[in-house]
């Protein structure tokens, strides 16, 4: 398995060049990295070379690593990540994807290459406000008409900002603030190299 | 002439025919579907948000209620993304329970989706036989986990607890009496595997009789024939996995092309579609509950010849056994660390996909190192397969759209997550 790992790696390698910012072998899966500005003609390259020919998008996953191991973090704060795979080749691909501007994430977007990130581009739109420039129909498709905000960003608390009630004084459904506590019954532990001598 | 406008008509949520919560919005041209909308989200409970917040044992249970109608599939891909990432290994017995157990829920979805899919367009009997026979599997599921629907039987590093020795019995009531009971009672003599086995004595015969109403029936064939259809290469491009790929003639199949735990071991076929219409996909989908009653087979007659242990043995991941937790501090620290604070999962990140009865369905686990996910991604078939909905549907009648729902096999548990 590995060695096949490194086959695809070095032929990914050689077909996208310097688009490639970064790329990593580990648990059996190969992982890359490439720039924003970049994903269009990258991701059209690895879906049409004959060596690659990775035609189907299984995945397009939003992801925010703004606590990531409760530590302030370096780089970009937002990422997409795509999983392709290759029926030919029998070989899957990890593509990652930093948006550069975390006030404003912006990714091109790859529905004109597979037509199904069509709606993964659209729920990570919905729950994490991540831009797909080029996108045909970005609405919010997960979370409720008329919602605010992102709601998996790590900043969101879990129990939310509104809840949704009836009011029987004006006999609709109202929203309000939420009146639940969060909790956490089991805390986030991350345990420290050594810990204990 | 007049001034002739597209009809726009919304669909559901509270639908029969929409298998659960799907609004749908119709622009019609008569009776002519111009384009599909889908609005789903109406079932969202935030599961990935939740994993977030929640050691990684106590997400699982939430797993099952994703695709709820087969909830040991999902699962199973959670599970085995813990292993990849956290590098447990598995009993050899664990895994062939799993096989077993996977095969029995694909033959469940399948069983429900034939009853649902042809109650909609127009077939009432099939779904009183095919709860007949999911009757006998959900008491599989019952049996080994206490639990008919919920299971949360696979856990990661094997599963809860071996097979048990012996089957639940009807009991007398004012409905049957004993002669009655007695003859229900009679293929639950012995254990588990036994009734198991009877089962799949049984069910080729009842896949038949299934084929007998339907495959050569005149008003099936004018409902399911050249609808909805997809070339390959449309399916490959709208991300179609499992039987919506193999019915247009892919022959792909995770068990076969990536084999997980002993799927590797399992001699079966795989059945693959012509036209990619809704008739074929209904034909692979027949054809799999056949294959997979060969699976189960041969999983049975291993399962009476070996036994073993059916959990790993490192206890930093599952339990000790409550006789080695009371009789060695060692194993009581393990007991209370991993029921307190949970399993850490090593830092990196992991994709795990099944051949879910429905397509594929992947989880991508991204652990900080921490006793809870940093993010779960569920990677759901039914989202890319509704998500083309628009596409297939254009050009057909309204009656059509149904149909269309019916073969993607839309389940809005794992949709919405």
């Amino acid at each position: 398995m590995a060695s096949r790992m490194e086959v695809l790696k070095s032929a990914v390698e050689r077909v996208l060049g310097s688009k490639v910012v970064s790329a990593k072998i580990a648990l059996g899966e190969l992982t890359i990295v490439c720039k924003s500005v970049n994903v269009t003609e990258a991701m059209t390259t690895l879906r049409d070379h004959p060596e690659l020919a990775f035609e189907q998008c299984i995945d397009v996953c939003g992801m925010d690593y703004s606590t990531y191991q409760d530590q302030p973090q370096d780089g970009p704060r937002f990422a997409v990540v795509y999983h392709l795979l290759s029926l030919v080749h029998n070989v899957r691909l990890r593509v990652r994807v930093f948006a550069e501007d975390d006030d404003f994430p912006v990714v091109p977007s790859v529905v004109e290459i597979w037509n199904t990130a069509n709606w993964f581009e659209r729920e990570a739109f919905d729950l994490f406000g991540i831009i797909f420039e080029g996108h045909p129909d970005l609405r919010r498709i997960l979370t409720d008409y008329g919602f605010v905000g992102h709601p998996f960003r790590k900043d969101f608390p879990l129990s939310g900002h509104v809840e949704m009630r009836y009011d029987a004084v004006q006999q609709r459904v109202i929203y309000q603030p939420v009146t639940i506590e969060p909790r956490e019954i089991t805390p986030r532990i991350i345990r420290e190299e050594n810990y204990g001598g | 002439m007049a001034d002739i406008r597209n009809y726009t008509l919304n669909f559901g949520p509270q639908h029969p025919a929409a298998h659960g919560v799907l609004r749908l919005v119709l622009e019609l041209d008569g009776e002519v579907v111009q384009r599909a909308d889908p609005h789903i989200g109406l079932l969202h409970r935030g599961t990935e948000k939740l994993a977030e917040s929640k050691t990684f044992i106590q997400s699982l249970p939430y797993m099952d209620r994703l695709d709820y109608v087969s909830m040991m599939c999902n699962e199973h891909a959670y599970c085995l993304a813990i292993e990849k990432l956290a590098g447990i290994d598995v009993p050899e017995r664990a895994q062939y329970i799993r096989v077993m157990f996977a095969e029995i829920t694909r033959i469940l979805n399948h069983l429900l989706w034939i009853g649902a899919h042809s109650i909609d367009i127009g077939a009432m009997t099939m779904f009183l036989y095919a709860f007949r026979e999911r009757e006998d599997l959900m008491d599989c599921y019952e049996a080994v986990s206490g639990a008919r629907l919920h299971a949360a039987y696979f856990r990661p590093g094997g599963v809860y607890r071996d097979l048990p020795d012996s089957m639940p019995q009807y009991k007398a009531s004012k409905i049957r009496n004993a002669k009655e009971i007695a003859r229900l009672n009679e293929t639950r003599k012995g254990s588990m595997l036994d009734f198991i086995e009877d089962f799949t004595n049984r069910f080729p015969a009842c896949v038949d009789d299934y084929e007998t109403l339907l495959t050569d029936n005149r008003i099936w064939k004018q409902r399911t024939v050249g609808i909805g259809v997809v070339t390959p290469e449309r399916a490959k491009n709208l991300g179609m996995t499992g039987p919506m790929l193999r019915g247009s003639g892919i022959a792909w199949d995770l068990r076969k092309m990536q084999p997980y735990d002993v799927y590797d071991r399992m001699e079966f076929d795989i059945p693959v579609g012509v036209t990619g219409d809704c008739y074929d996909r209904y034909l692979v989908r027949m054809e799999e509950m056949r294959q997979s009653n060969r699976i189960i087979r041969q999983c049975v007659k291993w399962l009476k010849a070996n036994p073993g242990p059916v959990i790993t043995d490192n206890h930093k991941f599952a339990p000790p056994s409550r006789e080695d937790m009371k009789s060695n501090m060692e194993e009581l620290i393990h007991h209370f660390k991993l029921f307190t604070e949970g399993m850490h999962v090593a830092e990196g990140e992991a994709y795990a996909a099944v051949e879910h009865p429905k397509g594929e369905f992947g989880i991508y686990l991204v652990s900080d190192g921490a006793n809870k996910p940093y993010r779960l991604k569920i990677r759901a078939p039914g989202y890319a397969h509704l998500a083309s909905l628009d596409e297939m549907s254009r050009g057909h009648m309204i009656a059509d759209v149904v149909a269309i729902i019916g073969t993607q096999d839309v389940v809005f548990g794992e949709i919405d997550r």
